[in-house]
C-alpha cells in the first residue's frame, strides 16, 4: 500500500513531511512503523535517521499504533476560559481511558492538541480531520456515541 | 464604532469556492493593474503605504521586497506564512477560508514585482479546510490563466504550491518554517544572513504573513499614499483582530490602526459575558503581554505596543474575566512554550521548565521575594539570549504581569500556605 502512495511523489527530500502526513492518515492505525521508515528512507535515498528526526520533532507523528479515531482536545487559553466543562475529563470518563491512551478495542485514542484556531467557538476538539465546536457535556456524549455506532 | 472592511470586504459575500464570484467582486483586477506597472513602482507604492508585516514582527514589507528584487539568482522564492499557531489567533484561517483568491492575488503581485519564480503557502496541519480550499483555488486560478505560464498573456510565469505543517508552533518562525519546507525538523537558523539573501534551498526568499499578502491587492488599488492615510503614522492601514475569551461576540473584526482596545472589546465584542469585570487581557496571543483593565484605553498601533518590549502585531485579544487567576493562566502560557521550544538553544529549552517551577511556587503559595527576583531575571535572560522569536517573545506575559499585577505576586508572598 505504501508503495502506491510513494509513487505519487517525486523523489525529493523536501517532500518528506507530506509523505509522512499522508502515510499516517491512510493507515487505519495512524502511525509510522519501523518498516514504513525504512521504505520511505529508501524511496527518497536518505538515511533512516533523517526520517526519525522529523518523526520525533513534529507532534502530528506517532511511532506507536493509535486508534481508528484520534480525539484531540485543545488545551490552550481561549478554549480553557470559554469552557464551562472539563472536556478532557468527560471524554476520559466516557471512554475509560486517560490522555495519550487508546481504548482496548483500538477505536479511540485521546490526545491533547495545541490551539486549533477556532478560539471564537471554544471549547473545541478534533476527531481525525473533523472539528467540533461549542462543546458541552451533552454534546460531547452525543458526538462520541455517533462514532461508536460505526465501530 | 463600525468596522473598516478592506481586507475582509468579501467575507460572507462570495462563495470562496467560486473564482467567478471573486472576479466579479473586483478580484484579480489589481493583478491586471500591477502587470501594467513598472516593477519598481509597485514596490514604491508599498513603501509609500508604509505597509508593515501583519504576522507579528511588523517588519516593513517594502524593505523585504527590495531585498528580494535586487537578488540576481535564477530561482527566487516567496513564501506565504500560514502557520497561524499562536493561541487566540484565527484571522489567517478566516482569510484563507473566506477569500482564498485574495491571498493568491497578493502573492502574484509581490512575485511579479520582485521577480520571484515560485511560491509556497505553508499552512499549519490543523487547518485542513484552508489547505483544501487553497489547493482548489490554485487549480481554478491555473485554469483561468492567473497562475502558470504567461499569466494573462504577459511574460510573467509563476506557480504556487501548498505545503502542510505537522503540528509545530515554532515553524511559524521564518527560518524554522524554511527548514520545515525543506523536509527537516523546524529548528531555526542563526541570522544573518536573512532569508531574502539565503533562504529556502539557500536561494533568496521572501516570507510574509497571509494577512500581509491579502492586503496587497487593496493597497495597489488605492495607491500607497491613500493607504497610508488610514491608521496612525507608525501603523498604516487596517488590522484584522481575533477577539476571543469571555466577550459576548467573538470573532474576527477589521479595524483601522489607532482604535482603543476597549472599543474593540465593548463596541465590537459587545462587552463581557454576564457583565462580569475584566481581570486581564492578553494581547497578540501566548507570546503577548497580559494587561489589566485600566490599560485598555491604549490604542492598537505598533509604536504603542513597543512599550511591552515585544512585538505584538498579530492582533489577538483574549479577554479573561474576574473568575480567572493570573498564575493559573501564566502556567498555561509557560507550559505551552516549554512544549513548543525546538530545543536548539539553551535559554529557551531549559528556561521554560524553570519558569514553570517558579510559577508553581506562586500557585502553591510557597514563593518568597527571592522567587520574584529569580522569575524576573530568568524571563529577561530568555528574552535576550534566545535565538529566535519564540524565546525572545515567550517571557512577555510574565514580564508584563510583573509590572501590571505586582499586587497579585505580593499577595501570594504575604499570605503563604499554612502547614
Amino acid at each position: 500500500m505504501l508503495k502506491e502512495l510513494l509513487e505519487k511523489y517525486e523523489k525529493k527530500e523536501d517532500l518528506l513531511l507530506e509523505i509522512l502526513l499522508e502515510c499516517q492518515v491512510v493507515k487505519s492505525d495512524h502511525f509510522i512503523s519501523k518498516d514504513d521508515i525504512k521504505e520511505i528512507a529508501d524511496y527518497l535515498s536518505i538515511p533512516e535517521s533523517k526520517v526519525c528526526s522529523v518523526l520525533s520533532f513534529y507532534t502530528f507523528f506517532s511511532d506507536k499504533p493509535r486508534g481508528k479515531y484520534i480525539i484531540q482536545v485543545c488545551k490552550d487559553i481561549p478554549c480553557y476560559i470559554s469552557s464551562d466543562v472539563n472536556v478532557l475529563n468527560i471524554i476520559e470518563k466516557e471512554l475509560g481511558i486517560r490522555v495519550n491512551e487508546t481504548t482496548s478495542n483500538k477505536q479511540f485514542t485521546l490526545e491533547y492538541t495545541s490551539c486549533l484556531g477556532c478560539c471564537e467557538a471554544g471549547p473545541v476538539m478534533r476527531i481525525n480531520d473533523k472539528i467540533y465546536t461549542h462543546l458541552t457535556a451533552d454534546k460531547i456524549k452525543a458526538i462520541l456515541s455517533e462514532y461508536r455506532v460505526y465501530m | 464604532m463600525k468596522e473598516m472592511k478592506l481586507v475582509s470586504k468579501r467575507f460572507g459575500k462570495i462563495n470562496p469556492l467560486s473564482i467567478d464570484e471573486y472576479i466579479n467582486f473586483d478580484g484579480y483586477k489589481n493583478l491586471k493593474k500591477a502587470l501594467k506597472m513598472e516593477k519598481t513602482s509597485i514596490i514604491e507604492e508599498v513603501e509609500k503605504a508604509y505597509l508593515r508585516g501583519r504576522g507579528g514582527a511588523g517588519f516593513p514589507t517594502a524593505i523585504k521586497m527590495m531585498g528580494l528584487a535586487k537578488e540576481t539568482n535564477k530561482e527566487k522564492f516567496i513564501i506565504c506564512n500560514a502557520d497561524e499557531g499562536e493561541p487566540g489567533n484565527f484571522k489567517d484561517r478566516y482569510l484563507m477560508e473566506n477569500d482564498p483568491h485574495q491571498v493568491l492575488e497578493g502573492m502574484l503581485i509581490v512575485a511579479y514585482a520582485t521577480g520571484a519564480t515560485k511560491g509556497y503557502i505553508y499552512v499549519r496541519g490543523e487547518y485542513q479546510k484552508s489547505i483544501s480550499l487553497l489547493k482548489w483555488s490554485i487549480d481554478e486560478a491555473k485554469k483561468n490563466g492567473y497562475l502558470g505560464k504567461n499569466i494573462l498573456g504577459s511574460k510573467f510565469n509563476f506557480d504556487i504550491e501548498v505545503r502542510s505543517g505537522a503540528g509545530s508552533y515554532v515553524c511559524g518562525e521564518e527560518f524554522a518554517l524554511i527548514e520545515s519546507l525543506e523536509g527537516k525538523p523546524g529548528r531555526t537558523r542563526v541570522k544573518p544572513p536573512f532569508p531574502t539573501s539565503v533562504g529556502l534551498h539557500n536561494k533568496p526568499t521572501l516570507i510574509n504573513n497571509v494577512e500581509t499578502f491579502s492586503t496587497i491587492p487593496s493597497l495597489i488599488e488605492m495607491g500607497g499614499l491613500e493607504f497610508a492615510k488610514i491608521g496612525t503614522p507608525s501603523s498604516t492601514g487596517t488590522k484584522l483582530i481575533s477577539l476571543s475569551g469571555n466577550v459576548k461576540h467573538k470573532g474576527v473584526f477589521e479595524i483601522p490602526y489607532g482604535v482603543p482596545i476597549r472599543d474593540v472589546i465593548y463596541k465590537l465584542g459587545g462587552g463581557i459575558e454576564k457583565d462580569r469585570k475584566i481581570k486581564m487581557v492578553q494581547l497578540g496571543g501566548a507570546c503577548g503581554p497580559i494587561i489589566p483593565d485600566y490599560m485598555l484605553d491604549m490604542i492598537i498601533d505598533y509604536e504603542r505596543f513597543e512599550e511591552f518590549e515585544s512585538k505584538t502585531g498579530a492582533g489577538a485579544i483574549i479577554v479573561m474575566d474576574e473568575r480567572f487567576d493570573l498564575f493559573d493562566i501564566l502556567l498555561k502560557v509557560v507550559r505551552f512554550f516549554q512544549h513548543e521550544s525546538c530545543g536548539k538553544c539553551t535559554p529557551c529549552r531549559e528556561g521554560h521548565i524553570q519558569l514553570a517551577n517558579l510559577i508553581i511556587k506562586f500557585i502553591e503559595r510557597k514563593a518568597t521575594v527571592k522567587d520574584i527576583i529569580s522569575l524576573e531575571s530568568l524571563a529577561r535572560v530568555i528574552h535576550q539570549a534566545s535565538l529566535c522569536g519564540l524565546g525572545q517573545t515567550s517571557p512577555t506575559a510574565i514580564i508584563s504581569s510583573l509590572r501590571y499585577f505586582r499586587d497579585d505576586y505580593i499577595d501570594r508572598i504575604e499570605h503563604p500556605q499554612k502547614g
